[in-house]
C-alpha cells in the first residue's frame, strides 16, 4: 500500500513539473501547429488526425491497466476471481485485432489521399514560381531561375502563390524546412527533390535544416519572407537595376565551410544548379524537369 | 615521431576541461582495476576462471557487465548534452564535442549497451529455459563475446586516442566522406562496428541453433516460453539483417582509405544507397532490440500474476508477424528524401500495420494479470511502466508514420521522443526487468527489493521529465542535433525541465549501482533456487545454476513445465536420482577466443591508423588463432558422475 501511495505522490510531482511551463505560457511557440499556409495546415491536420485516436487508445490503455493492478493485486484479503489457468480467450483477441485496424484505417485513408495530393504542385489562378534551392556548407544558395535573382540564407516569395523548390546540395546532406510552411525535404548531392510551398499570409517565416551536416549545422537558417505579389515584382526590378551578378569567384567562395550573411545578386553562373543529373531515384525516375510548366531560362 | 604523436593525440580533441577531465577519470578508473587485481592476487582467477571459459552462465555476466559500463558511458554522454542544452547559447561544450557526444552516445546505447544486454539474457535464460546443457557451439559464444568486448574497446578508446566519431549513430555519407570528416574518429566507427557486427552473427547462428536442437525432450516449438520464442526471431533478424549494415559499413570504410566512390559526394556516388542499406537493417534492428525485452515482460507478467500467459498462439503468431514486417518498413526513416508519394504511402502503411500485432501483444499482457494475483516485485514493476510508455512510444511512431506529418516531424525532437519513448520504455525497462528477475539464477542472492524500487521509481518519473518536453519541443520546431539554440524561441523552460529529468535518470542509475553493491554485501541468498515461485525450467535448478546446468535433462510435458512439475508433484519435484546421473562433457576452457578478439582489436586499429603494418600484423594473428581454433579437437572435458551427485547432493536434490 505504502508503494501505491508513493507513487501518487510521484505521480503529482510529475504532472506539475510537465505542466508548469505549459499552463504559464512562458513564451512557448508550436510552429507546427501554426500553419502559414496550406501545406502545413494539411500536415496539421493529419497529425491530429492521428494524435486524436492514438490518444484515446493511450488512455483507455492507462485505465484498464490501473483497474487490473488495483483490482488483482496480490494481498491476502483480495475477493477478486482469480483462475490461474485462463489462457486465452478467441473473441477477445479478436476484439483487440479488429479495433486496431479500425483505428489505422481511420488514419490511413486520409493520409494515402493527402499523401499523393502534397506531391503535386496545385493549379491556381497564381503564377507559380520555381525556385532553386541548393544547401551548401552552412548556407543556403536560392536562385530564381525566371527572374535570374540569387540569394542568401533569405528568400523572398509571393503570398498565395505555390512555390516550387527544386532541391539539391553542394554538401552533405541537409533538410530544407520552414515549418509553418510546410515539412521538409532533403537536399542531396547529384539528385534534385522537388518541395512545393505556398504562404497564404505575408510574414517573415524562418526556415532551417533539419538534417545534421557539421559543425554548422545548428545554425544553418535562413528566413522566408512572403510579400504580396506587386511587393514581390518590385523587389524583383529593384535588385535587376541594384545587384550585381554572383561571379565565379564569389561563387568558390560560397562553397568554402563557413556561415554567412544574406546576400543578393542579379544574374549568377547557370553551372551553380545541376541542369542535368546522373541521381536516381527509389522508384527509378531520372530527373528530368520539373512538373510545372517550365519557367526556365538559362540564366547568365 | 612528432607526426606520430600528433596523430594519435590530436590536439582538436583536448580542447576542453570537461573532455580532459574525464580523460583523467578514465585512466585513474582503469589503474585503479589494475591495482586491485593485482593487489589481491586476482588475475589468475580473472584469467582462469572468466576469460577463458566459454561456459554461457558466465558469458552472460561479462555481458551484463560490458553492459551496464557501456550504459554508464553513454549515460554520462547524455548528462552532457543535456547539460549543454540547459540553457541558450551554451558554451559548455563546443560544436564539435557535442556533435561527437551524440554520436557515441547513440552508437554506445545500441551497439555496446542494449545489444550486449540482450546478449546477456540470451546467454543466462536461454539454454536453462529449454533445458539445454550449453549452447549449440560454446567456443564460438565466447569468441563472440570478445569480439564485442574488444570492439567496444576499440569504439571507447577513441575517445582518448585520436578523437571521436561525430557523424551521429546513423553516420551518413558524404559527411563521413573523408573530405568532409579527415579524423579517424570515423574509422574508429565503421571498424568496431564492423568487428561486432562479426560477433553478433556468430551470437545470432548461435542461438539459432540452439533453440531448434537442443530443446529438451518434449519442448516442442509451441511448449516454448515466450523469451525463448523471442530469443529465435531475433537470432533470425540478426542473421538477416547485419549483412545490410556490413555492407553499409564496408563500402563506407572502403570509400575513406580505399579511394572508392560508392557514397561520395562526387564521381557519380550515391549517399542514398548507404541510408536504405543502412536502414534496412537499421528498422529490423529496432525489433532485434524491442522483441527480447517483450520475451522478458511475457515471463516477467505470467510469473508475477501467477497465471498462464494469456493467449500464448497469438503472442506466437504476433511475433512471427513483427519479424516478418520489420523488412518491410525501413523507408519510414526516410520519407522526406523524396522517393515519391507511392512509395512513401506503401511504406506509410506497411508500418502502421506493425502496430496492430504489437497492440494485440499489449492487451494480452494486460489480461495475462486480469484474475491473477499481481505482486508488485521490482521486475514488475518496470513490466508495469513498460505497458503505458511503450503504447505512448507506439502511439507518436503512428503518427511519425502518416507520411505528411512527418514531413514536419522527421529529424525534430518529436522523433527524438519517439524512438526514446519504445528504446527507454520498451528496451531499457525491459533489460532491467530482465536482469532483476534473472539476478538470483546467475549469482545466488537476491537484489535488494527496496533499492530497486528506489531506482525504478527515479528512472520512471525522470523518464517522463525528461522526454515528455521533447516531443513539445519537436512542436516548436526544434530539430535534432543541434548543439546550441538561441534564446527566445521558447525552447528554454521545456529544454531545462527535460534536463531534470536526465539528472534524475542519472540518479535512478547511481541508485540501481548502489543496489547492487548493497546487495553483495547484505547477500540474501536464494537457497531454493526458485524464489520468485517461477514456472520455467531455469527455477527448478539451484542458483548459482552448477556448471553442467541439468544433473538430468528434464522432460517436458507443458508450457509451464516447471509450474506443472510442482503441481503435479504436490509442490514436491522430482530431483535427480543418484543412479540416472551420468558423466557429462562440459566445454573446455580456452584462450583462443579472448586471442582472437584481441587480434581483431589490432587489426581493427591499424585500419583505423591506416597503419598498415600493423593491420597486418592483426590480420595474421586473426588468421593464425582461427587456423589453431580448427587444428584443436580438445574442446570439452568431462565431468564424472561423482563430482555432479556430489554438488546435486550438496544443493540438497539428490534421491537415491
Ligand atoms: C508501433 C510501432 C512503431 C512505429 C509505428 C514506429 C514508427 C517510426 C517511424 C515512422 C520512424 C521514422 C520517423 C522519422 O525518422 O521521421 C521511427 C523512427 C525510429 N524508431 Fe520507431 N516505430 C515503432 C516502434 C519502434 C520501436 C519498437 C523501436 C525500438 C525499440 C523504434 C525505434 C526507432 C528509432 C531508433 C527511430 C529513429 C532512428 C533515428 O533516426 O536515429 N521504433 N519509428
Ligand atoms: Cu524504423
Amino acid at each position: 500500500m505504502g508503494l501505491r501511495l508513493g507513487s501518487n505522490r510521484k505521480l503529482a510531482l510529475l504532472a506539475i513539473l510537465l505542466l508548469t511551463p505549459l499552463l504559464s505560457g512562458c513564451g512557448q511557440d508550436f510552429l507546427l501547429l501554426k500553419p502559414a499556409g496550406p501545406v502545413a495546415r494539411t500536415e496539421m491536420h493529419l497529425m491530429e488526425r492521428a494524435a486524436i485516436p492514438m490518444g484515446i487508445v493511450i488512455l483507455f490503455v492507462i485505465v484498464l491497466l490501473a483497474i487490473v493492478v488495483i483490482r488483482f493485486r496480490d494481498t491476502p484479503d483480495n475477493k477478486a476471481p482469480y483462475t490461474p489457468d485462463w489462457h486465452g480467450s478467441k473473441r477477445l483477441e479478436t476484439i483487440w485485432f479488429v479495433i486496431p485496424v479500425l483505428i489505422l484505417a481511420f488514419i490511413s485513408v486520409p493520409m494515402v489521399k493527402q499523401t499523393f495530393k502534397l506531391a503535386k504542385v496545385p493549379v491556381t489562378s497564381g503564377d507559380p514560381i520555381t525556385i532553386d534551392v541548393v544547401s551548401i556548407d552552412w548556407k543556403w544558395l536560392f536562385e530564381y531561375p525566371g527572374q535570374k535573382v540569387a540569394t542568401v540564407n533569405y528568400v523572398k516569395i509571393p503570398v498565395n502563390t505555390p512555390v516550387l523548390f527544386e532541391l539539391t546540395a553542394y554538401s552533405p546532406m541537409n533538410t530544407f524546412w520552414v515549418p509553418q510552411l510546410g515539412g521538409m525535404e532533403y537536399t542531396m548531392p547529384g539528385r534534385v527533390l522537388p518541395l512545393w510551398l505556398q504562404a497564404s499570409y505575408a510574414g517573415v517565416y524562418t526556415g532551417r535544416s533539419a538534417n545534421f551536416s557539421g559543425s554548422g549545422y545548428a545554425k544553418m537558417i535562413f528566413s522566408v519572407d512572403a510579400v504580396s505579389s506587386s511587393q514581390f515584382q518590385s523587389w524583383i526590378s529593384q535588385v535587376a537595376s541594384t545587384a550585381s551578378p554572383l561571379t565565379g569567384p564569389e561563387y568558390q567562395s560560397l562553397l568554402q565551410q563557413d556561415l554567412v550573411q544574406t546576400q543578393t545578386y542579379y544574374g549568377y553562373p547557370s553551372y551553380t544548379f545541376p541542369s542535368q543529373l546522373n541521381g536516381f531515384t527509389l522508384n527509378g525516375g531520372m530527373y528530368i524537369a520539373s512538373p510545372l510548366p517550365s519557367k526556365k531560362s538559362t540564366s547568365a | 615521431m612528432g607526426a606520430i604523436i600528433a596523430k594519435l593525440f590530436p590536439p582538436s580533441t583536448y580542447d576542453s576541461a570537461i573532455i580532459l577531465g574525464a580523460d583523467a577519470a578514465i585512466i585513474l578508473v582503469s589503474a585503479a582495476v589494475v591495482i586491485i587485481l593485482t593487489k589481491y592476487k586476482r588475475w589468475q582467477w580473472l584469467w582462469k576462471e572468466w576469460i577463458t571459459s566459454a561456459d554461457h552462465k558466465k558469458i552472460g555476466i561479462m555481458y551484463l557487465i560490458v553492459a551496464v559500463t557501456m550504459l554508464f558511458r553513454g549515460g554520462v554522454d547524455a548528462l552532457m548534452m543535456r547539460s549543454q542544452l540547459a540553457i541558450p547559447d551554451n558554451t559548455l561544450l563546443t560544436a564539435n564535442h557535442y556533435d561527437e557526444i551524440f554520436t557515441t552516445h547513440g552508437t554506445i546505447m545500441v551497439f555496446f549497451m542494449a545489444m550486449p544486454f540482450i546478449f546477456a539474457l540470451f546467454n543466462v535464460a536461454v539454454p536453462l529455459l529449454i533445458g539445454a546443457r550449453d549452447v549449440a557451439f560454446p567456443r564460438l559464444n565466447a569468441i563472440s563475446l570478445w569480439l564485442t568486448i574488444f570492439a567496444a574497446l576499440l569504439f571507447n578508446v577513441s575517445f582518448v586516442i585520436g578523437g571521436s566519431p561525430n557523424a551521429g549513430w546513423t553516420a551518413y555519407p558524404p559527411l563521413t566522406e573523408m573530405s568532409f570528416n579527415p579524423g579517424l574518429g570515423q574509422n574508429y566507427y565503421l571498424m568496431s562496428l564492423l568487428i561486432s557486427g562479426v560477433g553478433t552473427v556468430a551470437t545470432g547462428v548461435n542461438f539459432l541453433v540452439t533453440i531448434i536442437r537442443m530443446r529438451a525432450p518434449g519442448m516442442t516449438l509451441m511448449r516454448m516460453p515466450m523469451f525463448v520464442w523471442s530469443a529465435l526471431v531475433t537470432s533470425a533478424l540478426i542473421i538477416f539483417a547485419f549483412p545490410a549494415l556490413t555492407v553499409a559499413l564496408a563500402l563506407t570504410l572502403l570509400d575513406r582509405v580505399g579511394g572508392s566512390t560508392f557514397f561520395t559526394l562526387g564521381h557519380g556516388g550515391m549517399p542514398m544507397m548507404y541510408v536504405n542499406l543502412f536502414w534496412i537493417w537499421g528498422h529490423p534492428e529496432v525489433y532485434i532490440l524491442v522483441l527480447p525485452a517483450f520475451g522478458v515482460f511475457s515471463e516477467v507478467v505470467a510469473t508475477f500474476s501467477q497465471k498462464r500467459l494469456f493467449g500464448y498462439s497469438t503472442m506466437v503468431v504476433s511475433v512471427l508477424a513483427i519479424t516478418a514486417l520489420s523488412f518491410g518498413v525501413w523507408v519510414h526513416h526516410f520519407f522526406t528524401m523524396g522517393a515519391g508519394a507511392s512509395i512513401n504511402v506503401f511504406f506509410g502503411l506497411s508500418t502502421m500495420l506493425i502496430a496492430i500485432p504489437t497492440g494485440v501483444k499489449v492487451f494480452n499482457w494486460i489480461f495475462t494479470m486480469w484474475q491473477g494475483r499481481v505482486r508488485l516485485t521490482v521486475p514488475m514493476l518496470y513490466a508495469l511502466a513498460f505497458i503505458p510508455t511503450f503504447v505512448i512510444g507506439g502511439a507518436s511512431g503512428v503518427m511519425l508514420a502518416t507520411v505528411p506529418a512527418d514531413y514536419q516531424l522527421n529529424n525534430t525532437y518529436f522523433l527524438v521522443a519517439h524512438f526514446h519513448n519504445v528504446l527507454i520504455g520498451g528496451v531499457v525497462f525491459g533489460l532491467l526487468a530482465g536482469m532483476y528477475y534473472w539476478w538470483p539464477k546467475m549469482f545466488g542472492y537476491m537484489l535488494d527489493e527496496r533499492w530497486g524500487r528506489r531506482a525504478f521509481w527515479l528512472f520512471f518519473v525522470g523518464f517522463w521529465v525528461t522526454f515528455v518536453p521533447q516531443y513539445f519541443l519537436g512542436l516548436e520546431g526544434m530539430p535534432r542535433r543541434i548543439f546550441t539554440y538561441p534564446a527566445g524561441l521558447g525552447w528554454t523552460g521545456l529544454n531545462q525541465i527535460s534536463t531534470v529529468g536526465a539528472f534524475m535518470m542519472g540518479a535512478g542509475f547511481v541508485v540501481l549501482v548502489y543496489d547492487i553493491l548493497y546487495s553483495v554485501l547484505h547477500m540474501v541468498r536464494d537457497t531454493t533456487g526458485d524464489p520468485w515461485n517461477g514456472r520455467t525450467l531455469e527455477w527448478s535448478l539451484p542458483s548459482p545454476v552448477p556448471e553442467y546446468n541439468f544433473a538430468v535433462v528434464p522432460i517436458v510435458n507443458d508450457r509451464d513445465a516447471w509450474w506443472e512439475m510442482k503441481r503435479s508433484g504436490n509442490g514436491q519435484p522430482n530431483w535427480p536420482s543418484a543412479k540416472a546421473i551420468r558423466g557429462l562433457h562440459v566445454p573446455k576452457h580456452s584462450a583462443q577466443p579472448f586471442f582472437l578478439g584481441l587480434s581483431f582489436f589490432i587489426l581493427g586499429w591499424g585500419v583505423v591508423y591506416e597503419w598498415w603494418w600493423i593491420a597486418l600484423f592483426g590480420l595474421v594473428a586473426v588468421l593464425a588463432s582461427l587456423v589453431y581454433a580448427m587444428m584443436d579437437y580438445d574442446e570439452v572435458e568431462e565431468i564424472d558422475p561423482d563430482t555432479i551427485r556430489g554438488i546435486e547432493g550438496r544443493f540438497g536434490r539428490l534421491q537415491a
